[in-house]
Protein backbone atom coordinates (compact mmCIF):
# COMPACT_ATOMS: atom_id res chain seq x y z
CA UNK A 1 0.00 0.00 0.00
CA UNK A 2 2.48 2.65 1.18
CA UNK A 3 4.35 1.74 -2.67
CA UNK A 4 0.87 3.01 -3.98
CA UNK A 5 1.15 6.16 -2.50
CA UNK A 6 4.26 7.40 -2.51
CA UNK A 7 4.77 9.67 -6.34
CA UNK A 8 8.04 7.57 -7.26
CA UNK A 9 7.30 5.82 -10.85
CA UNK A 10 9.86 3.16 -11.20
CA UNK A 11 9.85 2.09 -15.07
CA UNK A 12 10.70 -1.60 -14.33
CA UNK A 13 8.28 -2.86 -11.63
CA UNK A 14 7.69 -6.20 -12.85
CA UNK A 15 10.75 -8.95 -13.61
CA UNK A 16 11.36 -11.80 -15.63
CA UNK A 17 10.96 -14.10 -11.78
CA UNK A 18 8.03 -12.54 -11.26
CA UNK A 19 6.34 -13.11 -13.93
CA UNK A 20 7.44 -17.06 -14.32
CA UNK A 21 6.33 -16.92 -10.84
CA UNK A 22 2.71 -15.87 -11.71
CA UNK A 23 2.80 -18.18 -14.46
CA UNK A 24 3.26 -21.21 -12.20
CA UNK A 25 0.44 -20.03 -10.11
CA UNK A 26 -1.62 -19.70 -13.27
CA UNK A 27 -0.49 -22.95 -14.45
CA UNK A 28 0.68 -21.11 -17.64
CA UNK A 29 3.73 -22.67 -19.56
CA UNK A 30 5.93 -19.71 -21.19
CA UNK A 31 8.43 -19.61 -23.51
CA UNK A 32 11.65 -16.66 -23.22
CA UNK A 33 9.96 -14.27 -26.04
CA UNK A 34 6.52 -14.42 -24.33
CA UNK A 35 8.17 -13.83 -20.91
CA UNK A 36 9.64 -11.05 -22.58
CA UNK A 37 6.45 -9.92 -23.69
CA UNK A 38 4.78 -10.30 -20.64
CA UNK A 39 7.42 -8.04 -18.41
CA UNK A 40 6.68 -5.48 -21.04
CA UNK A 41 2.91 -5.39 -20.87
CA UNK A 42 2.91 -5.51 -17.43
CA UNK A 43 5.03 -2.72 -16.90
CA UNK A 44 2.94 -0.74 -19.44
CA UNK A 45 0.50 -1.47 -17.42
CA UNK A 46 1.35 -0.83 -14.07
CA UNK A 47 2.57 2.34 -15.66
CA UNK A 48 -0.23 3.33 -16.96
CA UNK A 49 -2.03 3.17 -13.51
CA UNK A 50 0.14 5.10 -11.92
CA UNK A 51 -1.09 7.92 -13.45
CA UNK A 52 -3.40 7.70 -10.40
CA UNK A 53 -0.86 8.62 -8.51
CA UNK A 54 -0.99 11.91 -9.51
CA UNK A 55 -3.99 12.32 -8.14
CA UNK A 56 -4.85 13.91 -4.47
CA UNK A 57 -6.66 11.60 -2.89
CA UNK A 58 -6.25 13.19 1.15
CA UNK A 59 -10.01 13.78 1.42
CA UNK A 60 -10.34 10.23 0.24
CA UNK A 61 -11.60 7.51 1.98
CA UNK A 62 -10.56 4.37 1.50
CA UNK A 63 -13.09 1.45 0.19
CA UNK A 64 -12.95 -1.74 -0.36
CA UNK A 65 -16.24 -2.00 -3.21
CA UNK A 66 -16.63 0.60 -6.36
CA UNK A 67 -20.75 0.46 -5.37
CA UNK A 68 -22.17 2.43 -2.63
CA UNK A 69 -23.75 -0.16 -1.45
CA UNK A 70 -24.01 -2.38 1.53
CA UNK A 71 -25.72 -5.40 3.26
CA UNK A 72 -27.09 -7.07 -0.42
CA UNK A 73 -28.79 -10.53 1.52
CA UNK A 74 -30.76 -13.26 0.06
CA UNK A 75 -32.87 -15.07 2.11
CA UNK A 76 -32.11 -19.11 3.24
CA UNK A 77 -34.44 -20.61 0.56
CA UNK A 78 -33.10 -23.66 -1.43
CA UNK A 79 -34.28 -23.18 -5.33
CA UNK A 80 -33.69 -25.36 -8.43
CA UNK A 81 -30.54 -27.13 -9.05
CA UNK A 82 -29.26 -28.06 -12.47
CA UNK A 83 -29.80 -31.03 -14.91
CA UNK A 84 -26.13 -33.74 -14.43
CA UNK A 85 -25.85 -33.35 -18.15
CA UNK A 86 -25.96 -29.55 -18.63
CA UNK A 87 -23.56 -29.45 -15.07
CA UNK A 88 -21.15 -32.15 -16.98
CA UNK A 89 -22.07 -30.75 -20.79
CA UNK A 90 -18.71 -28.53 -20.71
CA UNK A 91 -16.62 -30.82 -18.92
CA UNK A 92 -13.25 -31.45 -21.05
CA UNK A 93 -13.10 -35.16 -19.46
CA UNK A 94 -15.96 -36.58 -17.26
CA UNK A 95 -16.33 -40.24 -15.53
CA UNK A 96 -20.11 -41.49 -14.80
CA UNK A 97 -21.15 -38.02 -13.23
CA UNK A 98 -17.88 -36.87 -11.81
CA UNK A 99 -15.55 -34.14 -13.78
CA UNK A 100 -12.77 -35.94 -14.41
CA UNK A 101 -8.61 -34.17 -13.71
CA UNK A 102 -4.93 -35.22 -13.88
CA UNK A 103 -4.63 -36.93 -10.38
CA UNK A 104 -4.39 -34.44 -7.31
CA UNK A 105 -3.50 -35.43 -4.00
CA UNK B 1 20.25 -33.56 31.53
CA UNK B 2 17.46 -34.19 28.53
CA UNK B 3 16.21 -30.80 27.52
CA UNK B 4 12.48 -30.24 28.41
CA UNK B 5 10.60 -28.71 25.59
CA UNK B 6 6.98 -26.93 26.06
CA UNK B 7 4.59 -27.84 23.04
CA UNK B 8 2.89 -25.18 21.64
CA UNK B 9 -0.44 -26.11 19.35
CA UNK B 10 -3.48 -24.04 17.91
CA UNK B 11 -6.14 -25.31 16.34
CA UNK B 12 -7.74 -24.49 13.00
CA UNK B 13 -11.45 -25.65 12.99
CA UNK B 14 -13.80 -25.23 10.22
CA UNK B 15 -17.79 -25.75 10.68
CA UNK B 16 -19.86 -26.26 8.41
CA UNK B 17 -22.87 -24.39 8.95
CA UNK B 18 -26.40 -26.30 8.85
CA UNK B 19 -28.33 -23.68 6.56
CA UNK B 20 -30.95 -24.99 4.07
CA UNK B 21 -28.90 -23.24 1.08
CA UNK B 22 -25.50 -22.63 0.22
CA UNK B 23 -23.96 -19.92 1.27
CA UNK B 24 -23.92 -17.75 -2.00
CA UNK B 25 -26.62 -19.28 -3.64
CA UNK B 26 -29.90 -21.40 -3.14
CA UNK B 27 -28.20 -24.73 -4.31
CA UNK B 28 -29.12 -27.15 -1.31
CA UNK B 29 -26.37 -28.03 1.66
CA UNK B 30 -27.85 -31.32 2.11
CA UNK B 31 -25.00 -34.21 3.00
CA UNK B 32 -24.25 -36.88 -0.03
CA UNK B 33 -26.54 -36.78 -3.06
CA UNK B 34 -25.79 -38.33 -5.94
CA UNK B 35 -22.55 -36.45 -7.50
CA UNK B 36 -22.95 -33.02 -9.15
CA UNK B 37 -26.67 -33.02 -8.47
CA UNK B 38 -26.77 -30.37 -5.45
CA UNK B 39 -25.18 -27.72 -7.87
CA UNK B 40 -26.36 -24.49 -10.23
CA UNK B 41 -24.75 -21.86 -11.99
CA UNK B 42 -23.43 -19.87 -9.17
CA UNK B 43 -21.61 -22.48 -7.25
CA UNK B 44 -20.26 -23.62 -10.51
CA UNK B 45 -18.62 -21.00 -11.02
CA UNK B 46 -20.48 -20.18 -14.84
CA UNK B 47 -19.79 -17.01 -16.29
CA UNK B 48 -22.04 -13.95 -15.37
CA UNK B 49 -23.05 -15.24 -12.44
CA UNK B 50 -23.10 -13.34 -9.02
CA UNK B 51 -23.09 -14.55 -5.68
CA UNK B 52 -25.01 -13.05 -2.99
CA UNK B 53 -24.77 -13.52 0.96
CA UNK B 54 -27.18 -15.67 2.99
CA UNK B 55 -28.27 -13.84 5.68
CA UNK B 56 -28.90 -16.89 7.67
CA UNK B 57 -25.13 -17.80 7.44
CA UNK B 58 -23.74 -14.60 8.75
CA UNK B 59 -26.34 -14.77 11.55
CA UNK B 60 -24.79 -18.45 12.87
CA UNK B 61 -21.51 -16.92 12.46
CA UNK B 62 -22.49 -14.39 14.41
CA UNK B 63 -24.23 -16.27 16.64
CA UNK B 64 -21.17 -18.37 17.16
CA UNK B 65 -18.74 -15.87 17.85
CA UNK B 66 -20.86 -13.92 20.37
CA UNK B 67 -20.79 -17.69 22.44
CA UNK B 68 -17.00 -17.73 22.04
CA UNK B 69 -16.77 -14.23 23.60
CA UNK B 70 -15.83 -12.61 20.24
CA UNK B 71 -15.44 -8.91 19.41
CA UNK B 72 -18.20 -8.49 15.80
CA UNK B 73 -16.57 -6.10 13.49
CA UNK B 74 -18.48 -3.52 12.22
CA UNK B 75 -17.34 -3.43 8.99
CA UNK B 76 -16.58 -6.83 7.02
CA UNK B 77 -15.88 -8.07 3.66
CA UNK B 78 -14.88 -11.24 1.44
CA UNK B 79 -12.07 -11.09 -0.22
CA UNK B 80 -11.22 -13.77 -3.16
CA UNK B 81 -8.40 -16.36 -2.54
CA UNK B 82 -6.79 -17.08 -5.32
CA UNK B 83 -5.62 -20.97 -5.92
CA UNK B 84 -5.15 -23.40 -8.58
CA UNK B 85 -6.96 -26.74 -7.73
CA UNK B 86 -9.88 -28.18 -8.91
CA UNK B 87 -11.73 -28.41 -5.93
CA UNK B 88 -13.39 -24.95 -6.64
CA UNK B 89 -14.55 -24.40 -10.17
CA UNK B 90 -14.02 -20.83 -10.36
CA UNK B 91 -10.22 -21.29 -9.19
CA UNK B 92 -10.09 -19.10 -6.30
CA UNK B 93 -12.41 -19.43 -2.93
CA UNK B 94 -14.48 -16.75 -1.11
CA UNK B 95 -13.22 -16.44 1.90
CA UNK B 96 -12.13 -13.21 4.26
CA UNK B 97 -8.75 -11.99 5.00
CA UNK B 98 -8.34 -8.85 7.01
CA UNK B 99 -11.64 -8.58 7.87
CA UNK B 100 -13.29 -11.30 9.22
CA UNK B 101 -16.78 -10.82 11.43
CA UNK B 102 -15.25 -11.44 14.69
CA UNK B 103 -11.93 -11.40 16.63
CA UNK B 104 -10.36 -11.93 20.12
CA UNK B 105 -12.67 -14.36 21.89
CA UNK B 106 -12.05 -17.08 24.05
CA UNK B 107 -13.36 -20.23 25.35
CA UNK B 108 -12.29 -22.20 28.76
CA UNK B 109 -11.21 -25.83 29.21
CA UNK B 110 -11.01 -27.57 31.97
CA UNK B 111 -8.45 -30.53 32.76
CA UNK B 112 -7.88 -32.43 35.88
CA UNK B 113 -9.54 -29.86 37.53
CA UNK B 114 -7.30 -26.88 35.99
CA UNK B 115 -9.41 -24.24 34.13
CA UNK B 116 -7.16 -22.43 31.03
CA UNK B 117 -8.65 -19.72 29.03
CA UNK B 118 -7.98 -20.61 25.07
CA UNK B 119 -7.91 -17.38 22.96
CA UNK B 120 -9.74 -17.14 19.85
CA UNK B 121 -8.15 -15.37 17.03
CA UNK B 122 -11.02 -14.71 14.65
CA UNK B 123 -13.89 -16.21 13.36
CA UNK B 124 -14.55 -16.33 9.64
CA UNK B 125 -16.73 -17.15 6.89
CA UNK B 126 -16.01 -18.87 3.57
CA UNK B 127 -17.90 -21.48 1.27
CA UNK B 128 -16.38 -24.65 1.49
CA UNK B 129 -14.99 -26.49 -1.35
CA UNK B 130 -15.74 -29.56 -3.24
CA UNK B 131 -14.84 -32.92 -3.42
CA UNK B 132 -12.00 -35.38 -4.96
CA UNK B 133 -12.77 -39.01 -5.33
CA UNK B 134 -10.37 -41.37 -6.26
CA UNK B 135 -11.54 -44.53 -7.92
CA UNK B 136 -8.32 -46.59 -6.63
CA UNK B 137 -6.61 -45.50 -3.63
CA UNK B 138 -5.20 -41.86 -3.23
CA UNK B 139 -1.74 -43.05 -4.02
CA UNK B 140 -2.19 -45.54 -6.84
CA UNK B 141 -5.27 -43.58 -8.58
CA UNK B 142 -4.29 -42.66 -12.52
CA UNK B 143 -6.89 -39.32 -11.82
CA UNK B 144 -9.04 -37.69 -9.60
CA UNK B 145 -12.99 -37.33 -10.16
CA UNK B 146 -14.79 -34.21 -8.84
CA UNK B 147 -18.06 -33.92 -7.12
CA UNK B 148 -19.02 -30.32 -6.49
CA UNK B 149 -22.01 -30.71 -4.36
CA UNK B 150 -20.06 -29.32 -1.00
CA UNK B 151 -18.72 -26.41 -3.14
CA UNK B 152 -20.70 -23.45 -1.76
CA UNK B 153 -21.57 -24.86 1.73
CA UNK B 154 -21.01 -22.35 4.00
CA UNK B 155 -17.89 -22.68 6.07
CA UNK B 156 -16.96 -20.95 9.33
CA UNK B 157 -13.59 -20.99 10.22
CA UNK B 158 -12.39 -20.77 14.07
CA UNK B 159 -8.24 -19.61 14.90
CA UNK B 160 -7.59 -20.14 18.02
CA UNK B 161 -4.34 -18.24 19.28
CA UNK B 162 -1.23 -20.75 20.19
CA UNK B 163 -2.53 -21.02 23.68
CA UNK B 164 -2.70 -25.03 24.05
CA UNK B 165 0.54 -26.76 25.74
CA UNK B 166 -0.69 -30.74 25.09
CA UNK B 167 -2.76 -32.79 23.09
CA UNK B 168 -4.86 -33.59 25.69
CA UNK B 169 -5.76 -29.66 25.76
CA UNK B 170 -5.94 -29.53 22.15
CA UNK B 171 -8.60 -32.19 22.26
CA UNK B 172 -10.37 -30.44 25.48
CA UNK B 173 -10.56 -27.36 23.48
CA UNK B 174 -12.20 -29.34 20.57
CA UNK B 175 -14.69 -30.93 22.22
CA UNK B 176 -15.30 -28.04 24.29
CA UNK B 177 -15.73 -26.04 20.83
CA UNK B 178 -18.01 -28.43 19.20
CA UNK B 179 -20.25 -28.41 22.17
CA UNK B 180 -21.03 -24.87 22.17
CA UNK B 181 -21.61 -24.94 18.81
CA UNK B 182 -23.92 -27.87 19.16
CA UNK B 183 -25.90 -25.87 21.92
CA UNK B 184 -26.09 -23.47 19.48
CA UNK B 185 -27.82 -26.02 16.95
CA UNK B 186 -25.58 -24.19 13.66
CA UNK B 187 -24.10 -26.90 12.64
CA UNK B 188 -24.08 -30.77 12.75
CA UNK B 189 -20.93 -30.75 14.20
CA UNK B 190 -20.16 -34.64 12.46
CA UNK B 191 -16.81 -35.28 12.47
CA UNK B 192 -17.25 -38.17 10.07
CA UNK B 193 -19.36 -36.70 7.58
CA UNK B 194 -17.10 -33.91 7.62
CA UNK B 195 -19.40 -31.49 9.03
CA UNK B 196 -16.35 -30.63 11.75
CA UNK B 197 -12.62 -30.71 10.63
CA UNK B 198 -9.79 -30.16 12.45
CA UNK B 199 -6.16 -28.91 11.64
CA UNK B 200 -3.45 -27.84 13.62
CA UNK B 201 -0.50 -25.72 14.10
CA UNK B 202 2.48 -27.74 16.05
CA UNK B 203 5.71 -26.46 17.26
CA UNK B 204 7.77 -26.90 20.55
CA UNK B 205 10.79 -25.30 22.51
CA UNK B 206 12.83 -25.15 25.35
CA UNK B 207 11.28 -25.04 28.07
CA UNK B 208 11.60 -20.88 29.16
CA UNK B 209 11.81 -19.47 25.77
CA UNK B 210 9.45 -17.48 24.60
CA UNK B 211 10.53 -17.43 21.08
CA UNK B 212 8.31 -20.13 19.22
CA UNK B 213 9.85 -23.22 17.39
CA UNK B 214 9.09 -23.90 14.14
CA UNK B 215 5.83 -24.99 13.34
CA UNK B 216 4.47 -27.76 10.97
CA UNK B 217 0.57 -28.09 9.94
CA UNK B 218 -1.40 -31.22 10.32
CA UNK B 219 -4.00 -32.51 8.43
CA UNK B 220 -6.36 -35.27 7.95
CA UNK B 221 -7.10 -36.25 11.43
CA UNK B 222 -10.88 -37.17 11.56
CA UNK B 223 -11.89 -37.65 15.63
CA UNK B 224 -10.66 -36.54 18.63
CA UNK B 225 -8.98 -39.81 19.45
CA UNK B 226 -6.66 -38.54 16.26
CA UNK B 227 -6.35 -35.53 16.76
CA UNK B 228 -5.02 -36.26 19.94
CA UNK B 229 -2.80 -39.54 19.03
CA UNK B 230 -1.81 -37.08 15.63
CA UNK B 231 -0.52 -34.59 17.91
CA UNK B 232 1.18 -36.74 20.21
CA UNK B 233 3.10 -38.29 17.69
CA UNK B 234 4.11 -34.81 15.61
CA UNK B 235 5.13 -33.35 19.31
CA UNK B 236 7.90 -36.43 19.85
CA UNK B 237 8.81 -36.29 16.38
CA UNK B 238 9.66 -32.38 16.82
CA UNK B 239 11.27 -33.49 19.51
CA UNK B 240 13.76 -36.41 18.19
CA UNK B 241 14.30 -33.73 15.52
CA UNK B 242 16.02 -31.27 17.36
CA UNK B 243 17.15 -33.92 19.69
CA UNK B 244 19.50 -35.05 16.99
CA UNK B 245 20.53 -31.71 16.25
CA UNK B 246 18.52 -31.29 13.58
CA UNK B 247 15.75 -28.47 12.59
CA UNK B 248 12.17 -28.62 12.11
CA UNK B 249 11.17 -27.69 8.75
CA UNK B 250 7.83 -25.54 7.74
CA UNK B 251 5.59 -28.10 5.94
CA UNK B 252 2.22 -29.00 6.24
CA UNK B 253 1.60 -32.91 7.20
CA UNK B 254 -0.89 -35.52 6.95
CA UNK B 255 -1.56 -38.15 9.74
CA UNK B 256 -1.66 -41.46 8.92
CA UNK B 257 -4.36 -43.01 10.76
CA UNK B 258 -3.33 -46.84 9.92
CA UNK B 259 0.51 -46.08 10.39
CA UNK B 260 0.20 -43.95 13.34
CA UNK B 261 2.52 -41.52 11.90
CA UNK B 262 2.21 -37.86 10.17
CA UNK B 263 3.63 -37.44 6.78
CA UNK B 264 5.21 -34.39 4.68
CA UNK B 265 2.51 -33.52 2.20
CA UNK B 266 5.10 -30.90 0.37
CA UNK B 267 5.14 -30.85 -2.80
CA UNK B 268 7.15 -28.59 -5.44
CA UNK B 269 3.91 -26.69 -6.60
CA UNK B 270 3.85 -25.65 -3.13
CA UNK B 271 4.12 -21.70 -3.42
CA UNK B 272 1.48 -20.39 -1.25
CA UNK B 273 0.23 -17.16 -2.50
CA UNK B 274 -2.75 -16.83 -2.46
CA UNK B 275 -3.30 -13.17 -3.78
CA UNK B 276 -6.25 -11.97 -1.59
CA UNK B 277 -7.82 -9.00 -3.13
CA UNK B 278 -11.47 -7.98 -1.99
CA UNK B 279 -14.08 -10.10 -3.69
CA UNK B 280 -15.81 -7.17 -6.70
CA UNK B 281 -18.55 -9.61 -6.93
CA UNK B 282 -20.38 -9.08 -3.22
CA UNK B 283 -20.64 -5.52 -1.66
CA UNK B 284 -19.01 -5.53 1.42
CA UNK B 285 -21.67 -5.60 5.00
CA UNK B 286 -22.30 -3.44 7.51
CA UNK B 287 -23.42 -5.04 10.45
CA UNK B 288 -26.10 -3.55 12.27
CA UNK B 289 -25.56 -3.51 16.28
CA UNK B 290 -29.01 -3.99 16.80
CA UNK B 291 -29.32 -7.33 15.20
CA UNK B 292 -25.96 -8.36 17.09
CA UNK B 293 -27.55 -8.02 20.37
CA UNK B 294 -31.23 -9.31 19.67
CA UNK B 295 -28.79 -12.53 18.37
CA UNK B 296 -26.94 -12.38 21.53
CA UNK B 297 -30.00 -12.36 23.44
CA UNK B 298 -31.14 -15.31 22.04
CA UNK B 299 -27.94 -17.59 22.80
CA UNK B 300 -29.43 -20.55 24.69
CA UNK B 301 -27.88 -22.09 27.46
CA UNK B 302 -24.08 -22.93 27.27
CA UNK B 303 -22.30 -26.30 28.44
CA UNK B 304 -20.76 -24.33 31.14
CA UNK B 305 -23.59 -22.76 32.24
CA UNK B 306 -25.40 -25.90 32.73
CA UNK B 307 -22.29 -28.20 34.06
CA UNK B 308 -23.03 -25.70 36.70
CA UNK B 309 -26.49 -25.68 36.77
CA UNK B 310 -26.58 -29.22 37.49
CA UNK B 311 -23.55 -29.26 40.49
CA UNK B 312 -25.96 -26.61 42.26
CA UNK B 313 -29.03 -27.71 41.46
CA UNK B 314 -28.68 -31.72 41.63
CA UNK B 315 -25.28 -31.88 43.80
CA UNK B 316 -23.69 -33.41 40.62
CA UNK B 317 -19.73 -33.73 40.58
CA UNK B 318 -18.06 -31.37 38.84
CA UNK B 319 -17.03 -34.54 36.80
CA UNK B 320 -19.56 -35.66 36.18
CA UNK B 321 -21.80 -32.86 35.72
CA UNK B 322 -19.43 -31.69 32.73
CA UNK B 323 -19.82 -35.47 31.10
CA UNK B 324 -23.53 -34.99 30.76
CA UNK B 325 -22.97 -30.86 29.54
CA UNK B 326 -20.62 -32.03 26.81
CA UNK B 327 -22.99 -33.27 24.80
CA UNK B 328 -26.53 -31.28 24.45
CA UNK B 329 -28.66 -34.82 23.56
CA UNK B 330 -27.32 -36.30 26.49
CA UNK B 331 -28.17 -33.58 28.47
CA UNK B 332 -31.40 -32.88 27.71
CA UNK B 333 -31.97 -36.92 27.92
CA UNK B 334 -30.38 -36.81 31.47
CA UNK B 335 -33.18 -34.15 32.54
CA UNK B 336 -36.23 -35.66 30.88
CA UNK B 337 -34.67 -38.69 33.07
CA UNK B 338 -35.11 -36.78 36.25
CA UNK B 339 -38.10 -35.19 35.57
CA UNK B 340 -39.17 -39.25 35.45
CA UNK B 341 -36.96 -40.24 38.56
CA UNK B 342 -36.06 -37.05 40.89
CA UNK B 343 -33.12 -38.48 42.21
CA UNK B 344 -30.52 -36.81 39.85
CA UNK B 345 -27.34 -38.67 41.23
CA UNK B 346 -28.89 -42.12 40.56
CA UNK B 347 -29.87 -41.12 37.22
CA UNK B 348 -26.13 -39.45 36.48
CA UNK B 349 -24.52 -42.46 37.57
CA UNK B 350 -26.80 -44.42 35.27
CA UNK B 351 -25.98 -42.08 32.04
CA UNK B 352 -22.53 -41.58 32.83
CA UNK B 353 -22.03 -45.45 33.35
CA UNK B 354 -23.77 -48.28 31.66
CA UNK B 355 -25.58 -45.98 29.12
CA UNK B 356 -22.18 -44.05 28.08
CA UNK B 357 -20.60 -47.80 27.81
CA UNK B 358 -22.91 -48.94 25.32
CA UNK B 359 -23.42 -46.20 23.57
CA UNK B 360 -19.28 -45.82 23.01
CA UNK B 361 -19.97 -49.73 22.34
CA UNK B 362 -21.68 -49.69 19.96
CA UNK B 363 -20.03 -46.45 18.77
CA UNK B 364 -23.82 -44.43 18.50
CA UNK B 365 -25.71 -41.27 19.68
CA UNK B 366 -27.87 -41.49 22.57
CA UNK B 367 -30.82 -40.01 19.91
CA UNK B 368 -30.00 -43.69 18.28
CA UNK B 369 -30.30 -45.55 20.67
CA UNK B 370 -34.71 -46.62 21.54
CA UNK B 371 -34.15 -46.27 25.39
CA UNK B 372 -36.52 -43.26 26.76
CA UNK B 373 -36.42 -41.72 30.08
CA UNK B 374 -39.46 -42.84 31.40
CA UNK B 375 -38.06 -46.84 30.66
CA UNK B 376 -34.43 -45.84 32.24
CA UNK B 377 -37.03 -43.84 35.23
CA UNK B 378 -38.91 -47.14 35.54
CA UNK B 379 -35.91 -49.33 35.88
CA UNK B 380 -34.15 -47.14 38.67
CA UNK B 381 -37.43 -47.44 40.42
CA UNK B 382 -37.03 -50.91 40.51
CA UNK B 383 -34.06 -51.41 42.04
CA UNK B 384 -35.30 -48.66 44.30
CA UNK B 385 -38.31 -50.76 45.21
CA UNK B 386 -35.87 -54.48 45.37
CA UNK B 387 -37.87 -56.02 43.06
CA UNK B 388 -34.57 -56.56 41.28
CA UNK B 389 -31.00 -56.39 41.89
CA UNK B 390 -28.81 -54.21 40.79
CA UNK B 391 -26.37 -56.70 39.05
CA UNK B 392 -30.00 -57.83 37.13
CA UNK B 393 -30.61 -54.01 36.45
CA UNK B 394 -27.69 -54.10 33.99
CA UNK B 395 -28.74 -57.19 32.07
CA UNK B 396 -32.17 -55.89 32.22
CA UNK B 397 -31.08 -52.16 31.27
CA UNK B 398 -29.02 -53.78 28.00
CA UNK B 399 -31.94 -55.07 26.81
CA UNK B 400 -33.87 -52.21 26.93
CA UNK B 401 -30.56 -49.98 25.29
CA UNK B 402 -30.83 -52.17 22.69
CA UNK B 403 -34.75 -53.35 21.97
CA UNK B 404 -36.36 -50.01 23.84
CA UNK B 405 -38.64 -52.46 25.83
CA UNK B 406 -39.94 -51.56 28.78
CA UNK B 407 -38.01 -53.24 32.06
CA UNK B 408 -41.23 -54.46 33.47
CA UNK B 409 -41.80 -56.40 30.38
CA UNK B 410 -38.08 -57.82 30.42
CA UNK B 411 -38.09 -58.70 34.16
CA UNK B 412 -41.54 -60.99 33.64
CA UNK B 413 -39.86 -62.65 30.14
CA UNK B 414 -36.92 -63.50 31.61
CA UNK B 415 -38.34 -64.15 34.86
CA UNK B 416 -35.76 -61.78 36.87
CA UNK B 417 -37.50 -61.05 39.82
CA UNK B 418 -35.50 -60.25 42.50
CA UNK B 419 -35.78 -63.48 45.46
CA UNK B 420 -36.61 -61.82 48.55
CA UNK B 421 -38.34 -64.61 50.29
CA UNK B 422 -36.80 -65.72 53.03
CA UNK B 423 -37.83 -69.30 52.83
CA UNK B 424 -37.09 -70.25 49.83
CA UNK B 425 -33.28 -68.41 50.15
CA UNK B 426 -32.80 -70.22 53.35
CA UNK B 427 -33.15 -73.95 51.23
CA UNK B 428 -30.32 -73.05 49.19
CA UNK B 429 -28.28 -71.14 51.65
CA UNK B 430 -28.34 -74.45 53.84
CA UNK B 431 -27.52 -76.58 50.49
CA UNK B 432 -24.52 -74.10 50.12
CA UNK B 433 -23.03 -74.32 53.43
CA UNK B 434 -23.31 -77.99 53.25
CA UNK B 435 -21.73 -78.10 49.91
CA UNK B 436 -18.26 -75.73 50.98
CA UNK B 437 -17.63 -76.97 54.23
CA UNK B 438 -14.36 -75.90 54.12
CA UNK B 439 -15.31 -72.45 53.00
CA UNK B 440 -17.39 -72.43 55.89
CA UNK B 441 -14.64 -72.97 58.07
CA UNK B 442 -12.70 -70.24 56.32
CA UNK B 443 -15.30 -68.18 57.29
CA UNK B 444 -15.48 -68.89 60.79
CA UNK B 445 -11.54 -68.50 61.84
CA UNK B 446 -12.01 -65.25 60.35
CA UNK B 447 -11.11 -64.97 56.90
CA UNK B 448 -13.78 -62.18 55.73
CA UNK B 449 -13.20 -63.32 51.88
CA UNK B 450 -14.64 -66.24 52.57
CA UNK B 451 -18.07 -65.05 53.01
CA UNK B 452 -17.89 -63.24 49.29
CA UNK B 453 -17.84 -67.06 47.91
CA UNK B 454 -19.93 -68.34 49.51
CA UNK B 455 -22.81 -64.98 48.50
CA UNK B 456 -21.59 -65.85 45.06
CA UNK B 457 -22.59 -69.58 45.11
CA UNK B 458 -25.99 -68.79 46.05
CA UNK B 459 -26.10 -66.02 43.55
CA UNK B 460 -25.39 -68.91 40.96
CA UNK B 461 -27.85 -71.28 41.50
CA UNK B 462 -30.51 -68.49 41.43
CA UNK B 463 -28.92 -67.28 38.31
CA UNK B 464 -28.37 -63.64 40.46
CA UNK B 465 -31.47 -63.22 41.16
CA UNK B 466 -31.05 -63.67 45.06
CA UNK B 467 -31.41 -59.70 47.35
CA UNK B 468 -27.78 -60.13 47.67
CA UNK B 469 -28.49 -58.05 51.24
CA UNK B 470 -30.68 -60.80 52.49
CA UNK B 471 -28.26 -64.33 51.43
CA UNK B 472 -25.69 -61.81 53.33
CA UNK B 473 -27.45 -61.74 56.24
CA UNK B 474 -28.79 -65.38 56.03
CA UNK B 475 -25.37 -66.39 55.44
CA UNK B 476 -24.03 -65.21 58.41
CA UNK B 477 -26.88 -66.05 60.55
CA UNK B 478 -26.31 -69.88 59.54
CA UNK B 479 -22.80 -69.57 59.98
CA UNK B 480 -22.71 -68.55 63.39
Amino acid sequence: MDTMTTKETKKQVITTSQVEHVALLARLELNEAEKDIYVNQLNNILAYMQMLNELNTENVTPTAHVLPLYNVFRQDEVGRHMPVEKVLANAPEKEEQFFKVPRIV
Amino acid sequence: MVPEYETVIGLEVHVELKTNSKIFCNSTTAFGGEPNTHVCPVCLGLPGVLPVVNRKALEYTIRTALALNCEIAGFSKFDRKNYYYPDMPKNYQISQYDLPFAQKGHLNIELNGNIRRIGITRVHLEEDTGKLVHPATITTSPYSLVDYNRAGVPLMEIVSEPDLRSPEEARAYLEKLKAIISYLDVSDCKMEEGSLRCDANVSVRLQGKEEYGTKTEIKNMNSFKSLQRALAYEVERQIEVLGNGGRVIQETRAWDEGKGITLSMRSKEEAHDYRYFPEPDLVPLVIDRQWVEEIRASLPELPDARKTRYQRDYGLSAYDAARLAAELELAEFFEACVKCYPQPKMVSNWINGELSRLLNLHNININACPLTPPQLGALLELIEKGTISGKIAKTVFEEMFNKGKDPAQIIQEKGLIQISDEDALIKIVNEVITQNQKVVDDYRAGKDRALAFLVGQVMKVTRGKANPELVNRLLKEKMQ
